[in-house]
């Protein structure tokens, strides 16, 4: 029998019990966002908060809505239960890597962090995270290369690689659950501006920009597609369509070419500070890092 | 009953017609490379009078037209009777059916050359226009979605929607 430590602890019994009621319960409601809308995202244990009050003169309206609750019941069952959730072969690889010394320095993630369900706890939900020295906000990818780099004397993975893949899914889920909560004020106030001009630009041929689709028509399909509030708080995620696991700069990165624009590259500033200002959108809705969208 | 109100209007035939002044003042020289390929055409009290090509539409080629996820794409974001036999119908517009009773073939042909000259801000892509775009993918840059006798054709094909 296969196992997943995820450091939240829980029994494979009681995950089993759990998924199942979640799925009779979303079974029964169906998955289409209404006012009556009671299905619950529940992972073991624990309540994901997959609506929670937006603040006063939030562009959303009253209610900051998980991309979760925008999808098909097959689709949401897929995220209730780790032992479904196919990201979680990636965030196994990562959770062996984060044991493994390599590099110059012949350290690991755990020789300076230690137990990463206890050093990484809320990490994720700070990201992107003002850097004082670099002088910029860094998002997870970034930290981790910072990292492997400078301390482990190893070399940078590549943004879209498995190993960063499963190693910010594995980070990402120390703080599963926990309320996203980026840095707004201070030097992070500039990025979140610049990200949010981002947001409103439209661009390509198709002439749209993010807000035209994720905010102006969420709940409405365009084809077989139901757009969502377009949040980041499942990321990086098992995405159907990828078959694998990917990040959120692959998915900012899919939409501009949906609409025939040329795409930032993974990284880039644009694509940082559009990070920064989503985080800020969707604050206080929980981490489900990693997520299963369709 | 989705007729706007025409105040824009004024607004966008003055700038019309000073753009084609500029124009006809030598100014469109200097982007002589786009000159031969940019939409010519004025958006008066949100309708295009003349025909983009001078040739009648048909209403047979405008049905494939629509149906092309390349290039109309119509049911992407618009639910249509005629095209029932299509899965997956978009809600993102208003539905077509009656289009014809409801727009002259001058205001269709506005609405889809550059429908943001007629519904101020709407999501709709702008179907036969190459200017004010940011970012374009080389693919696509100083190319239209359709062509002048498919905007005609999608026109004549539209008239037929009635009520």
């Amino acid at each position: 029998m296969r196992t997943r430590r995820t450091g939240k602890g829980g029994t494979r019994a009681g995950i089993v019990v759990a998924a199942a009621m979640c799925s009779m319960g979303v079974l029964l409601v169906g998955s289409y966002v209404s006012a009556e809308q009671v299905n619950r995202l529940t992972i073991e244990d624990l309540t994901i908060e997959t609506r929670v009050a937006a603040p006063e003169g939030h562009p959303l309206g009253s209610e900051l809505i998980s991309g979760w609750e925008f999808r098909t019941p097959e689709t949401q069952v897929l995220q209730q239960d780790d032992f479904q959730n196919p990201a979680f072969l990636w965030v196994e690889q990562a959770e062996e890597a984060w044991e493994t010394e390599e590099g110059a320095a012949g350290k690991s993630c755990a020789s300076c962090h230690g137990d990463a369900s206890e050093s990484m706890a809320g990490v994720r939900a700070q990201m992107p995270k003002w850097n004082a020295a670099a002088g910029r906000p860094m998002t997870m990818e970034q930290h981790i290369n910072a990292c492997r780099t400078d301390r482990m004397e190893a070399e940078a993975w590549k943004w879209e690689s498995d190993a960063m893949l499963g190693m910010t899914a594995y980070l990402g889920l120390q703080s599963r659950g926990l309320p996203v909560a980026v840095q707004t004020d201070g030097p992070m106030a500039d990025w979140i501006a610049r990200g949010k001009e981002l947001y409103y630009s439209r661009v390509g041929q198709l002439d749209m920009a993010c807000a035209n689709c994720h905010e102006g028509y969420y709940g409405q399909y365009i084809r077989a597609d139901r757009l969502s509030q377009g949040h980041t708080n499942g990321f990086p995620t098992y995405r159907l369509k990828w078959q694998k696991l990917g990040s959120l700069h692959r998915r900012f990165s899919g939409c501009m070419k949906q609409v025939r624009a040329v795409p930032y590259k993974r990284g880039s500033e644009e694509f940082v500070a559009l990070e920064a200002y989503l985080a800020s959108r969707g604050g206080g809705l929980s981490v489900e890092t990693p997520a299963v969208r369709q | 009953m989705y007729k706007p109100m025409h105040k824009l209007h004024l607004k966008l035939c003055a700038t019309a017609v000073a753009i084609g002044a500029a124009a006809l003042a030598g100014f469109a020289v200097l982007d002589a490379a786009r000159a031969d390929t940019a939409p010519a055409y004025q958006i008066v009290d949100g309708a295009i009078a003349d025909s983009l090509t001078g040739v009648p539409g048909d209403p047979e080629k405008g049905k494939q037209v629509m149906l092309n996820r390349r290039l109309g794409n119509c049911v992407a974001c618009h639910e249509i009777s005629a095209f029932a036999d299509q899965p997956f119908h978009g809600e993102i517009g208003p539905p077509l059916d009656g289009a014809g009773d409801r727009w002259t073939p001058e205001e269709l042909r506005a609405i889809v050359a550059n429908p943001k000259a007629v519904f101020e801000g709407t999501i709709m892509p702008a179907f036969y226009r190459t200017d004010g775009f940011s970012r374009v993918a080389d693919k696509f840059e100083n190319k239209t979605i359709l062509s002048a006798q498919d905007v005609e054709d999608v026109i004549a094909y539209l008239k037929t929607f009635k009520e």
